[in-house]
């Protein structure tokens, strides 16, 4: 089997998480209840991990990050807790499903909602972004790269731009996060939505938030906490306020394991290997008859993403050849991005999307040509 | 029955300082660990750092770089 579906969720880890995630279900009890040994192994294993996120993305106080089920988890948290009924908000129409829906069922509790448009490459018109802009925006969400075509967002001029006009900057890095470096304070990033399972390389349940200082949300989950029991009201401080419930503490321990395994690897390292294999599936595959590509390949920096179509077909056509006759998994339909898909014009048909990981091979990325290769050759 | 011996008790607003604490003691050897807090003293976190008196400096404390909610006197 050849693994290609990394933008959806990395299927191969360093040994060492998994062996984090048995320690952790072996070894800890509910962390912050009570006090014995295992509990104190588990609240030990949350600081450490957070203070590893922390350093992995800028952070100067790690408690100003949370944990989170999934990055939809932590941008629901974001969008629930900050956009009020006439607030406006703007986001883009690359964005995914997970950041459109929140803000659109804002959108029928009153707020008021700006979509920046992408032209038929996925590109965002910077110039109109800040034309967008009015006395009561507030927010700004916005992905760092498209989980489509790859492309990147500029987000320190996104981030400029929305200060210039008083608003705070929410980042979706879904994609990004691991396999590119991110600071938050270079960036210009107020708060930080990740996932832990895609290139941070950890479980699937994992995934955070980052909230600077000076921004507070309200937490839209509330309950246990371990602290002030008798009080009413969740604890203001962060990050116990969006943290209720027990934690997924065998999770984060992988995700911590995942986080040591990146720091010595680098994520600008990982992100050449990535983007090299990448390369090199695009270059076989671009002169292929009946072959269309969706993006901008022009732009210097690209996240390991390759989506196309071929032919007529319909691309979960072609994922099931690929899958049936190559033993190939890629992701294909509509990728939860369907503003995206309608400016590219694959509304319809869809997108067969490749993604890569740096546990791939240029061997496997040779299979995958030829089978590009062989399917459209029968389909021209 | 145990004895009761003089402590000082350090509390916290967050968890996340409770292990902050635990962490940077264990680097620079200072002495005490962390205890569930005492019900008479009301904090914004469950543990605190517990300290034998004879033992605690409190320029040591002060120079961990975290603000403490309470530092009280407390006999257990």
């Amino acid at each position: 089997m050849i693994y290609f579906d990394n933008a959806a969720t990395t299927l191969r880890k360093p040994p060492e998480v998994g062996e984090a995630v048995l320690r952790a279900m072996e070894t800890c009890g509910n962390a912050g209840r009570g006090f014995h040994g295992p509990m104190l192994n588990a609240s030990r294993l949350l600081y450490e991990t957070r203070e590893k996120l922390a350093a992995f993305f800028g952070v100067g106080d790690p408690s100003r990050i949370a944990f989170a089920s999934s990055v939809t988890d932590a941008l629901n948290i974001a969008v629930s807790g900050l956009v009020r009924p006439g607030d406006h908000v703007i986001t883009t129409a690359c964005e995914h499903n997970s950041v459109l829906r929140p803000l659109y069922r804002k959108a029928e509790e009153g707020a008021l909602l700006s979509i920046l448009p992408a032209d038929e490459q996925g590109r965002l018109d910077y110039e109109a972004f800040d034309a967008l802009f009015s006395e009561a925006t507030r927010y700004v969400f916005v992905q760092h790269a498209s989980n489509l075509t790859g492309n990147f967002v500029d987000i320190a001029r996104m981030a400029d731009c929305a200060h210039r006009h008083g608003a705070i900057l929410i980042c979706d890095a879904a994609q990004t996060a691991g396999a590119y470096p991110i600071d938050v304070k270079e960036l210009g990033i107020d708060v930080l939505c990740f996932t832990g399972h895609k290139s941070l390389l950890g479980p699937q349940g994992t995934g955070g938030i980052y909230v600077r200082e000076g921004i507070e949300i309200a937490p839209f989950r509330v309950g246990g906490s371990g602290v002030h029991s008798y009080d009413r009201h969740q604890p203001a401080e962060m990050p116990t306020v969006l943290e209720a419930g027990t934690q997924n503490v065998p999770g984060i321990a992988g995700l911590g394991a995942a986080i040591d395994y990146l720091s010595m690897v680098g994520a600008g390292t990982i992100y050449k290997a990535e983007t090299s294999l990448a390369d090199q599936f695009l270059c076989g595959i671009r002169d292929i008859p009946g072959v269309r590509l969706y993006g901008d390949f022009s732009a210097a920096d690209r996240m390991p993403i390759v989506s196309l179509n071929i032919g007529n077909l319909d691309s979960g056509q072609v994922s099931e050849y690929l899958w049936e006759d190559y033993e190939i998994c890629v992701r294909s339909g509509a990728h939860c991005a369907p503003l995206l898909h309608k400016a590219l014009g694959t509304e319809k048909t869809g997108a067969v999307r490749f993604s890569f990981s740096h546990y791939n091979t240029a061997d496997e990325v040779r299979c995958a040509v030829r089978a590009i290769a062989e399917i459209a050759s029968g389909e021209c | 029955m145990r004895s009761k011996k003089n402590y000082i008790i350090l509390t916290f607003h967050t968890t996340q300082e409770a292990f902050a604490c635990e962490k940077r003691c264990a680097e620079r050897g200072l002495p005490g660990r962390l205890i569930p807090l005492p019900g008479e003293i009301d904090a914004g976190c469950g543990l605190s750092w517990r300290v034998p008196t004879e033992d605690y400096r409190a320029e040591d404390f002060s120079a961990l770089g975290l603000s403490f909610e309470k530092i009280v006197p407390f006999m257990m």
